[in-house]
């Protein structure tokens, strides 16, 4: 038996932090960073006597949700608590929901792979329910002691619970980047995943290819990057995978991903078989959301990724992987609408190409966001205008972009004129700088005259370099050949 | 349905309470009494009833999102049995 | 006013000699403090007295009488069980668990208390974590009954009822989980009153049950009564289970003239359920109860049968509830941010099980233990659930009732005050003794009962009136014209005859 025998099984839970100003139960400020304790108030350190009252900030961000993903919006939910003991849990139970989730159901479209390989697929959503964080235990020492921080008690989640319809860790990236991608578009979760603003669980299981049950699945808890989240899979499918080969077994159970050491490992705190005794939080009454509400929800929301790929596709004619590129993340998307919208909306291939390409790879290399770009919509937007009719070659461009983020002028055309980058096309000029060439190489004129076709190439690159890439090749080339007299 | 001593163990670590050696029996006993108090419910048939978690049976009334309370950390931690930089304090936790 | 001291006068009464300047708020509460120095050594009634605090309340009181800025209860002292938070004051739930808890913050009910100018004279004592009948569960031990300071004042709001029955305070404020006021008044010969779940908020409240838990009041009578509730009745966005709906005056309700004043209750009728005089009922207390019914007949309303089939199961519906409710608030108590935690402790898991074991009493661990597994998996469907359903039942019986009848008459015990420890040693025979108020919880409905005889040892037999949902002023309004016609209420212990 060799790896390809098997077939890795994955579902994803995620836990998306909304953001929202208050706390999921209380008043208490969400704002990230403060000093310990200092929000957390009377109701999140579950002071006898305080009691939960539900925010509806969280509750918008939930329904946003299920619209987003055609989910079905449950008309009435219901908080449980979830019983267990742990010191960053301060009232003893997590309030959460159990039986009735607030939204049920769903479906959200992958793309997963590059260029050929590529390909879609819809991932489905069995629920995403509302809840509460938990603190944090600091495992610095005092006195061989932790320290815990109530600070995060409190903070509203959506923990989104995918069906197991994930095969390798390539789609479950892919599915995560694009819950990622959705949560920050709608505007219900700031995505920071450093901060724990978004954060994965994966549950794994292989089984051999062709067979129907589901093997014994391990839960890995808490990836907060998508790299970890890969890494981690892949792990422990080869685990699983060489486990099973060696004819060992394994009980369903939590393990951690150790990022150092790229290996999964149990929990140490092994608890007694969790039995947490959900039962429906007396001191809340159950969530009903009218019909109203959702309709109201539905009109602020914002066209949809899913729905603005297809009109990609269907308007500007452009690829669907190029459309689901642009998709991929709400900022993407706005740059490169307004930058198409500043053309005049005829260039969208030739827009396409530059907000994946060029902008792309400099804000790569300058590790910034595409919000945050030093070159606007329109100024991008006034260089396409000049590729379009010619004014400048895509070298040319490339350099007008460079002056563009360096702000060496206010848009394309001031740089082209301030720096004389306007392509040259009087055939004079050209023919004058042609000549040059063939006198300055001979021996090239004499390699060319003999067959080799390479040796023009040369010449021509000698014109360019000397108009300083103002020149039009084409043309170069068209005048070269004709005054070497073929 | 009387318990057994593992059964009481059981629910004593999942409610972390800790019952002394030599009274696990008298515990049981009493246990077993109110468990017998708690099997007449089994008596009535309630095929098709809702079950019933709140005298109103009211939606939820919900909260406007903003930010209400201040910092009060060292009020609430001048009751605190062991805290120190802001930071409640307990015995190591293993995860 | 002739007869009666201050410490023995209603507090519409006092409310007069304030405003005329007959005694001052310092003076009245000086009074009651005096008094609780003198006679609560052979109650146990208080856990906490704070004379300092209470005395600069009534100072403040007493500025606004001068600039007649007064309500009903200003410059009135009062009594709080120690389920109610105070800020800057122990709050202890009579557990040893939280026998160092200084709350941080004030219960709404304390909030609206004292901005209508009541004055604070301490926290009395209850059953630890109210879970009891009869107020010996206390870390700080039993209370006793003032009538007979060798039985059992009720529970599990015992202290408040023995404070305003021994007149150490004028008035008191309870909460109620399964009975836990109605029971002790009428083990202490006092009116207390339930109010409909929803209308005084729970905020501030330490949590026994949930969905159960509602605070009533203390007073001598009726009236007394109803100026309590009214100031403690109020709308709390706090509390999810608040009702926002406007506040009632009720003793404004119950004053309103009858047409008939020799008949003033013409026209209401009283349901009596056959479910709540069946076997178990004590014979003075049956005999007491059917007297009474006849003088409510004399006073004008009529009476008839009603059933309520299903209140047979209450008791174990409402301790399934409640003990499963009450096993997941209590995990907050971890000795991890407040309360006891163990001196020495292996690791982390024996510091929470060593805190919470030294820190609850054994009837408190008892019904965390049953609400654990009732909860539990495997258990859940056949307990929890079907308790869910059967409540739902019980409430549905009530609703029936409701078509029928304006309120409903019953026993609120079936027996009068038993002698301490009497039932120390089998805790479901206690739990019995909640026969009668337990339904009334289930559905959440208001609840009152009022002295109407003794039985021959002497203790006080209490009537237990039920209404529907916000039938408070009808509940407080059939008890006053009881109360016009009778002397029940009148009567006092020798303690609360006896001046300090």
């Amino acid at each position: 038996m060799s790896r390809s025998d098997w077939e890795v099984v994955i579902g994803l839970e995620i836990h998306a932090q909304l953001n929202t100003a208050s706390k999921i139960f209380s008043g208490a400020s969400t704002a990230f960073g403060a000093p310990p304790n200092e929000q957390a108030c009377a109701i999140d350190i579950a002071l006898p006597g305080t009691l939960p009252v539900l925010n509806r900030g969280a509750v918008e961000r939930a329904i946003r949700f299920g619209l987003a993903l055609g989910a079905r919006v449950a008309p009435k939910s219901v908080f449980a608590r979830k019983n267990y003991f742990y010191p960053d849990l301060p009232g003893g139970y997590q309030i959460s929901q159990f039986e009735l989730p607030v939204v049920q159901g769903g479906a959200i479209t992958i793309w997963v792979g590059e260029g050929e390989n590529a390909y879609e697929k819809s991932v489905r959503l069995t629920r995403a329910h509302l809840e509460e964080d938990a603190g944090k235990s600091l495992h610095e020492d005092f006195h061989g002691m932790s320290g815990i921080d109530l600070n995060r008690a409190g903070m509203p989640l959506l923990e989104i619970v995918s069906e197991p319809d994930m095969r390798s860790s390539a789609e479950a990236v892919a599915y995560a980047r694009a819950l990622h991608a959705l949560v920050r578009w709608i505007n219900i979760c700031d995505g920071n995943m450093q901060e724990g603003s978004f954060r994965c669980d994966a549950n794994v299981s292989v089984r051999k290819k062709g067979t129907q049950p589901l093997g014994t699945r391990r839960e890995i808890k808490n990836l907060n990057s998508f790299r970890f989240l890969q890494q981690a899979i892949d792990y422990e499918t080869g685990w699983q995978i060489e486990t099973l080969e060696d004819g060992g077994r394994f009980e369903q159970s939590t393990v951690l991903f150790d990022p150092a050491t790229g290996q999964t490992r149990m929990m140490r705190s092994k608890e007694d078989a969790h039995d947490y005794r959900y039962f429906p939080n007396p001191d809340l009454l159950p969530l009903v959301i009218e019909p109203e509400w959702i309709e109201q929800v539905r009109a602020t929301m914002p066209e949809l990724p899913a729905a603005m790929k297809s009109r990609f596709e269907r308007e500007l004619g452009l690829s669907a992987q190029d459309a689901s590129a642009l998709t991929s993340a709400k900022e993407v998307a706005d740059y490169f609408q307004a930058a198409l919208a500043a053309t005049g909306d005829v260039h969208a291939k030739l827009c396409a190409n530059w907000v994946m390409g060029e902008l792309a790879a400099r804000l790569n290399r300058a590790s910034l966001e595409i919000a945050s770009a030093p070159v606007s919509p329109p100024q991008l937007a006034g260089l396409l205008l000049r590729i379009a009719d010619g004014s400048i070659s895509n070298a040319i461009a490339r350099k007008v972009f460079e002056a563009l983020w360096n702000n060496e002028g206010k848009d394309a055309d001031d740089i082209i004129e301030r720096q004389g980058l306007k392509q040259v096309t009087d055939n004079s000029a050209i023919e004058a700088m042609v000549d040059e060439a063939i006198a300055a190489n001979p021996k090239s004129v004499e390699e060319f005259r003999a067959g080799k076709e390479k040796a023009l190439n040369a010449l021509v690159g000698q014109v360019m370099k000397v108009s300083r890439g103002k020149a039009n090749p084409a043309q170069v080339n068209e005048l070269m050949r004709r005054r070497l007299g073929i | 349905m009387p318990l057994s001593n593992e059964e009481v163990a059981r629910l004593a670590r999942l409610a972390r309470l800790s019952i002394p050696d030599g009274s696990a029996d008298a515990t049981r006993k009493q246990l077993d009494s109110i468990f017998v108090l708690m099997t007449q419910l089994q008596s009535v048939d309630t095929t098709g009833i809702e079950p019933m978690s709140h005298p109103q049976e009211l939606p939820a009334r919900l909260r406007e999102d903003a930010v209400t309370e201040t910092n009060r950390r060292a009020t609430f931690q001048a009751i605190a049995p062991q805290a120190e930089a802001g930071l409640y304090l307990v015995p190591k936790v293993i995860e | 006013m002739t007869s009666a001291p201050f410490f023995d006068a209603p507090v519409s009464a006092l409310r007069r000699a304030l405003d005329e300047k007959d005694i001052s708020s310092v003076e009245l509460a000086s009074l009651f403090l005096d008094r609780i120095e003198a006679f609560d050594s052979g109650l146990n009634a208080f856990i906490t007295v704070d004379r300092e605090r209470a005395l600069a309340d009534a100072r403040a009181a007493d500025e606004r009488i001068a600039r007649k800025g007064t309500g009903a209860l200003t410059g009135i002292p009062l009594a709080y069980k120690d389920v109610f938070c105070t800020e800057g004051m122990l709050t202890t739930c009579a557990s040893k668990m939280l026998s160092n808890f200084v709350s941080p913050y004030d219960a709404h009910a304390v909030t609206l208390l004292k901005q209508a100018g009541t004055v604070n004279l301490g926290k009395t004592n209850m059953d630890e974590c109210a879970m009891g009948s009869s107020s010996e569960t206390s870390y700080y031990g039993p209370v006793k009954n003032p009538w007979n300071p060798a039985h059992v004042s009720g529970g599990s709001s015992g202290g408040s009822a023995a404070a305003v029955a021994a007149r150490l305070a004028p008035i008191a404020a309870g909460s109620d989980t399964g009975g836990s006021v109605r029971q002790p008044a009428a083990f202490c010969g006092i009116t207390g009153i339930k109010a409909t779940y929803g209308l005084i908020s729970r905020f501030g409240m330490i949590a026994y049950a949930s969905s159960l838990d509602q605070a009533g009041v203390f007073g001598a009578s009726a009236s007394d009564c109803a100026l309590l509730l009214s100031a403690m009745t109020g709308f709390d966005p706090r509390d999810s289970t608040s009702l926002d709906r406007p506040t009632e005056n009720y003793a404004a309700a119950i004053e309103a003239p009858s047409p008939n004043p020799a008949r003033p209750l013409d026209g209401l009728t009283i349901g009596v359920p056959d479910e709540f005089f069946s076997e178990g009922l004590g014979d003075e207390t049956r005999a007491a109860i059917e007297q009474a019914l006849a003088q409510y007949r004399a006073l004008g309303a009529s009476t008839r049968k009603i059933a309520l089939p299903n209140a047979r199961l209450a008791i174990p519906v409402c301790y399934v509830i409640a003990m499963a409710e009450a096993s997941s608030n209590l995990s907050r108590f971890d000795g991890v941010r407040y309360g006891h935690r163990a001196a020495e402790y292996a690791d982390l898991v024996d510091m929470y099980c060593k805190s919470r074991s030294e820190g609850f009493g054994a009837e408190v661990q008892r019904r965390i233990l049953a609400g654990t597994f009732v909860l539990s998996h495997g258990y859940y469907d056949a307990y929890y659930l079907q308790a869910q359903k059967l409540r739902r039942l019980i409430t549905e019986d009530f609703k029936r009732a409701f078509a029928e009848c304006d309120l409903i008459a019953a026993p609120t015990a079936p027996v009068t005050a038993w002698p301490l420890g009497a039932m120390s040693d089998d805790p479901v025979q206690m739990y019995l003794a909640d026969i009668y108020t337990t339904p009334v919880n289930l559905a959440g409905l208001p609840g009152l009962s009022h002295p109407c005889g003794f039985d021959t040892a002497g203790l006080p037999i209490g009537l237990q009136l039920i209404g529907d949902y916000f039938s408070e002023s009808r509940l407080l309004a059939a008890t006053h014209r009881f109360q016009q016609a009778t002397d029940w209420h009148l009567r006092r212990p020798a303690i609360a005859r006896t001046s300090a």
